[in-house]
């Protein structure tokens, strides 16, 4: 008698529970006779929830589906971040639909599936894994981008996002097939042994493959030159959407990158290490430089996010621990900071229609001093003054990057989030030092509250107990250093 | 209880000062006046127990700098000398306080003031008691410092600014070199306190002094750099331009610190460091001759000037050349002498015009004065009283010092001895004559003033006549009190060890050997002066006018004072102000702002316009630089590949 022995599949059971909650929600969204939308998001978060619980609970160290799939230390940090960023991203987008009173069910249980396709790319040890994961996020996506059908910048965003986004997969998938053919694997392990054994005599399939990898990836963190579509999206999506665009998938896109980086192609560490110093530069540097002069609050946080990944990016290239936990560090300031920003950036309606003009702010220090007072935190944060959260993310990650003896890449790091600190205090100088053209509509939703001051407080009092952070993020890049170095 | 005299007025300025707001006007006025009051008194007996007790002593309050072979304690070296100057400081200043009630009682910042006044009389007592150089040094920049507030109390003046900061700059020169003095001080003796110094001093007679290739005896560029720095704060001549304009400042001050005190702390410095001095002959020279020219230089200009408060300012800078070239010609005890005496007379002179400025409702000016006499009589006497003492009337104390230097001076028997004797016999002369000018024109004929000043012209309260009497009665008497001490039979006990005079150079023992026609030739000038002077002003009032006319070239030269300022604004004001201009414009502006910040920015802008035109918009653009990008990284390692 043959016993068929099913693959273990516990660690997986987070996504495996999203994918079925997903389905479940879809079906009561269709079915519904009124509209569930507000239901549908309070499930959507509920399921997250339970997502972030049943990851601590069976993310063991057992790879399930013979290996497709990871769990370490790493993924279940990187995994809560993701999920508690579409947690606000939800909270954020609903809030949205509510007082624009455009009410889509379908906005949650996409973000959902979204979610859950970020949640497999992190996890995946092979490369089919790996684009499965990262096509169902970008279906997502470009389905949200372009949410808003009657809107013509909406659905403009989402076809270029779509566009550009099916060319870097396939640059990504290129580069897979390059990588399976020279290296006769698509399992990272198998790939790293091979590598690890022909380490002297790298064949140059396996090189370019890795190019191509790399260049479609860094479409997804947005990093020079892979970086064009993100003004456009940013500008057209709305905005809670483009909060999530903001966060989820760019923690997301940059923890696939560590895992692959540091995993399959850790012996060539000096090969790749040159482009991710060189796009770590390039989007610091454009980051910095093309800010300076948007009008439009959503672009200028394009391109601060382009600035933003550039830093993180400095913590891939120093290649080690420090620089590791440093991004993840980073990440998870940058999510907060995000959040509360697009928070602010929600607040702004002028006669019931959102505005997105930085001049639109003018004053707004009279009119709505609370938040204004919370943007001053965030842009203070972003700019990295101490004692703001925003500080320490850098500060981690120029340590990690002296430590790797980068010394040239923090210097520019540096210079560049000088120059960077321009247009964030020209937001500040805008609230609090001109005059009220006309005022901004009063009044914030609970929720949007509940976001901004909570944002601002994690901002404000993170110098006091970093601990917590920093020591699981410590542990999260030992364990993926540990596994495969 | 020495202590006492220099702290209580420090605790005076620091009560009106801070807590001025609390105590009000009249508070300020007595917390002020009472301490100083006190440490008049005090003062006194300090007078009486260390000069004609000979009880000279040190009190060391606490060390202040210590480190290495550096020391400097806060110690009051209190012998005859101080003790004098501390009589002189205390007594007028006590006197000015007590006037500036009556003459500063319209103005709303009582207590600034007094509390200024009062931080000046602590400097300069710091100054005079100070047992090492650095000390000295402290109450030196001290009084500078109140001296620039004071003359620029009424800030909203742009000429009491400009003033204030001139009287600073140019007492800065001179600061320069007090300092470089002391710095040499130390680096040849190796300690700064002034006792150690005096028993080093003879050891040191032959030694050179090399700075890089220019070599020289060693105790003559230190007592020269020191007399720079006496220069400036004593209106020298070339550093005497900020004297007159301070006059901008109150009236009490110009009688206190620009008359009376502070201007003559570079006499007293001279006369401090005359162990020092008396080994460095051709310093004693150069000072000799820089005094004589003062004396000639101010009082020449004196004689042009219609602005009261100026020619009393001249009349000062001249008659401080007198009590240099004493020290020149080591007749240090006659310098201060007629420092002693001048203080009284000159600071009776300044306030009393300041009893006339008052009368007249601020007018400066004696071309808009005149007639006077009988409307404020108390006044016209006082001014009389202190014009005889400053002339030299026979029996008042101008006479004494005055005849006392010149005689010195004569006796000293060289040819720069010769110079300053026959200027200052002229000198006496030219005083006479502008002082009765000042008198004449202020109170005698008729009053040019307009019709609505004449009605307010008002004797004095009390409270500002009371101080001018007491100081009459300085200016009548110190003079014949003092000469048994300064210049006859018990000088050398009544100085002490204060001051040292080599054995060759005791000219004020030869003093007494002159010729009679030496002695009596200082009053045949004042007769000649005060003559002229009447001749000129109240029998032919016309002449001055006529002669002005007739010699306008000496009279233009005369009336823009040499031409001094002019000179200095030509030399270094305006090559100042362009170098400043062409490092500010070319310096800070084009290079360190253009390419720095500026230049910066402009290319971040620059950069930004460019990147965002990259932003076209168009997909297949978008497309077409992720290929670009892909492209670019694989060459790199296709033909990197191997290296």
């Amino acid at each position: 008698m043959s016993i068929i022995q099913l693959p273990s599949m516990i660690s997986a059971s987070p996504e495996i529970f999203l994918a079925g909650a997903g389905m479940i929600l879809l079906m009561i969204g269709v079915f519904r006779k009124t509209d569930g939308t507000g239901v549908l998001s309070m499930a959507t978060i509920l399921c997250f929830i339970v997502a972030i619980i049943a990851g601590f609970l069976y993310g063991g160290q057992e790879n399930a589906f013979y290996g497709m799939f990871i769990t370490t230390s790493f993924t279940q940090f990187s995994k809560s971040l993701i999920l508690v960023g579409s947690i606000l991203a939800v909270v954020l987008a609903n809030d949205y639909m509510k007082t624009e009173k455009a009410q889509r069910f379908e906005v949650p249980v996409l973000i959902l599936f979204a979610t859950l396709g970020m949640m497999m790319m992190v996890s995946a040890g092979d490369l089919i894994a790996l684009y499965i994961g990262l096509e169902l996020q970008s279906l997502s996506l470009y389905v949200l981008a372009a949410i808003r059908r009657d809107s013509l910048k909406s659905t403009e965003a989402g076809l270029k996002y779509f566009v550009l986004g099916a060319l870097s997969s396939g640059m990504l998938l290129y580069g897979a097939s390059l990588i399976y053919g020279f290296s006769g694997s698509t399992d990272f392990l198998d790939i790293a042994n091979v590598i690890n054994e022909q380490k002297d005599n790298l064949s140059l399939g396996i090189l370019i493959g890795l190019v191509f990898l790399i260049s479609g990836l860094a479409f997804k963190v947005s990093a020079v030159p892979f970086h064009m579509w993100t003004p456009d999206v940013y500008e057209g999506a709305p905005t809670p959407i483009t909060a999530l665009l903001a966060i989820s998938p760019k923690i997301a896109a940059l923890c696939l990158f560590i895992q692959v980086l540091i995993g399959p192609f850790s012996a060539i560490i000096e090969q790749w290490q040159q482009i991710i110093i060189f796009i770590s530069i390039a989007s610091m540097t454009l980051g910095a430089v093309a800010a300076l002069m948007q009008t439009n609050i959503k672009r200028l946080l394009a391109y601060s996010s382009i600035g933003h990944m550039g830093y993180a990016l400095i913590g891939l290239a120093s290649a080690n621990e420090a620089g590791i936990s440093g991004v993840l560090i980073y990440l998870a300031i940058y999510l907060f900071m995000n959040v509360g920003t697009f928070g602010c950036i929600l607040c702004m309606r002028r006669n019931g229609q959102a505005v997105e003009q930085i001049s639109d702010l003018a004053g707004a220090s009279k009119s709505h001093p609370m938040m204004a007072f919370a943007l001053l935190v965030f842009m203070f944060s972003m700019a990295g003054i101490p004692p703001l959260a925003g500080f320490f993310g850098k500060w981690f990650i120029f340590l990690a990057a002296i430590e790797a003896q980068l010394y040239t890449l923090a210097i520019i790091g540096v210079i560049s989030s000088v120059v960077a600190a321009f247009y964030y205090l020209r937001i500040i100088k805008f609230m609090y030092f001109d005059e009220i053209v006309a005022p901004l509509d009063k009044g914030l939703t609970k929720n949007l509250r509940t976001v901004i001051y909570g944002s601002m407080t994690l901002v404000i009092i993170f110098f006091l107990a970093p601990g917590t952070l920093v020591s699981s993020a410590a542990k999260a890049a030992k364990s993926l250093i540990g596994v495969n170095g | 209880m020495y202590a006492a005299i220099v702290f209580l007025p420090l605790v005076g300025a620091l009560l009106a000062g801070f807590f001025g707001k609390i105590i009000g006007d009249r508070g300020a006025h007595l917390v002020t006046c009472i301490f100083m009051a006190a440490s008049m008194l005090l003062g006194a007996v300090c007078f009486y127990d260390v000069a004609l007790q000979q009880n000279a002593q040190t009190i060391t309050l606490f060390t202040w700098i210590e480190s290495g072979n550096l020391k400097a304690e806060w110690a009051l070296k209190i012998d005859t000398l101080t003790a004098i100057m501390i009589l002189v400081v205390t007594s007028v200043s006590t006197m000015v306080h007590v006037y500036s009630i009556g003459y500063m009682h319209h103005d709303p910042h009582n207590p600034r003031f007094f509390a200024y006044l009062s931080l000046f009389t602590f400097a300069m007592l710091m100054l005079v008691t100070a047992d090492n150089l650095v000390q000295m040094f402290f109450g030196w920049e001290g009084v500078g410092l109140a001296s620039y507030l004071l003359i620029g109390f009424w800030y909203q003046k742009p000429e009491a600014n400009a003033a204030a900061i001139k009287a600073f700059l140019v007492n800065r020169v001179g600061d320069f070199g007090f300092a470089l003095g002391i710095f040499g001080t130390y680096l040849l003796f190796d300690t700064i306190v002034l006792d150690e110094i005096f028993i080093l001093a003879p050891k040191y007679v032959e030694t050179e002094l090399t700075f890089l290739w220019f070599s020289a005896d060693a105790i003559t560029v230190l007592t020269m750099l020191l007399f720079i720095g006496a220069m400036g704060k004593s209106a020298q001549l070339g550093l005497h331009t900020w004297l007159p304009d301070a006059m901008e400042g109150p009236t009490p001050v110009s009688a206190l610190i620009h008359a009376a005190t502070m201007v003559t702390a570079g006499v007293f410095m001279i006369a401090r460091l005359s162990p020092m001095m008396e080994y460095a002959p051709d310093t004693l020279t150069v000072v000799t001759l820089i005094g004589a020219t003062t004396a000639i230089f101010a009082a020449s200009v004196g004689l042009c000037q219609n602005d009261i408060k100026r020619v009393i300012a001249y009349s000062t800078c001249s008659q401080l050349g007198y009590m240099f070239f004493a020290c020149g010609v080591s007749a240090y005890s006659a310098g201060i002498y007629h420092l002693l005496t001048h203080a009284f007379f000159k600071a009776l002179l300044f306030l009393g015009a300041g009893s006339v400025i008052h009368a007249m409702s601020d007018e400066q000016d004696m071309t808009k004065m005149g007639g006077l006499r009988k409307r404020i009589p108390l006044t016209y006497w006082l001014m009389i009283v202190g014009t005889l003492a400053l002339t030299g009337f026979p029996f008042l104390s101008g006479f004494y010092s005055k005849d006392l230097i010149l005689e010195a001076t004569f006796a000293r028997d060289t040819g720069v001895g010769y110079y300053a004797f026959y200027i200052g016999i002229f000198v006496a002369g030219l005083t006479a004559f502008y002082s009765w000018r000042l008198i004449f024109m202020t109170f005698h004929g008729e009053c040019r003033a307009p019709k609505s000043v004449q009605d307010k012209i008002h004797e004095s309260p009390l409270v500002m006549t009371l101080p001018l009497i007491f100081l009459a009665v300085g200016a009548l008497f110190s003079g014949k009190l003092g000469y048994e001490f300064f210049g006859g039979e018990s000088m050398k006990a009544f100085w002490g060890d204060a001051l040292l005079v080599l054995k060759e150079n005791r000219t004020i023992e030869a003093a007494a050997g002159v010729p009679m026609w030496v002695v009596l030739l200082p009053t045949i000038m004042f007769i000649v002066g005060t003559s002229l002077a009447f001749y000129c002003y109240q029998l032919k009032p016309d002449l001055p006018k006529t002669l002005s006319s007739k010699f306008s070239g000496i009279y233009q030269f005369l009336l823009n004072k040499w031409y001094f300022d002019e000179l200095y604004d030509l030399l270094f004001v305006r090559s100042a102000f362009r170098f400043g201009h062409a490092l500010w414009k070319k310096g800070d502006g084009a290079v360190i702002d253009g390419l720095g910040p500026d230049g910066i920015s402009s290319m971040v802008r620059r950069l930004s316009g460019q990147a965002v035109r990259l932003q076209s918009g168009f997909l297949y653009h978008y497309a077409f630089a992720m290929m670009i990008g892909l492209i670019a990284f694989a060459s790199w390692y296709i033909f990197g590949f191997g290296n």
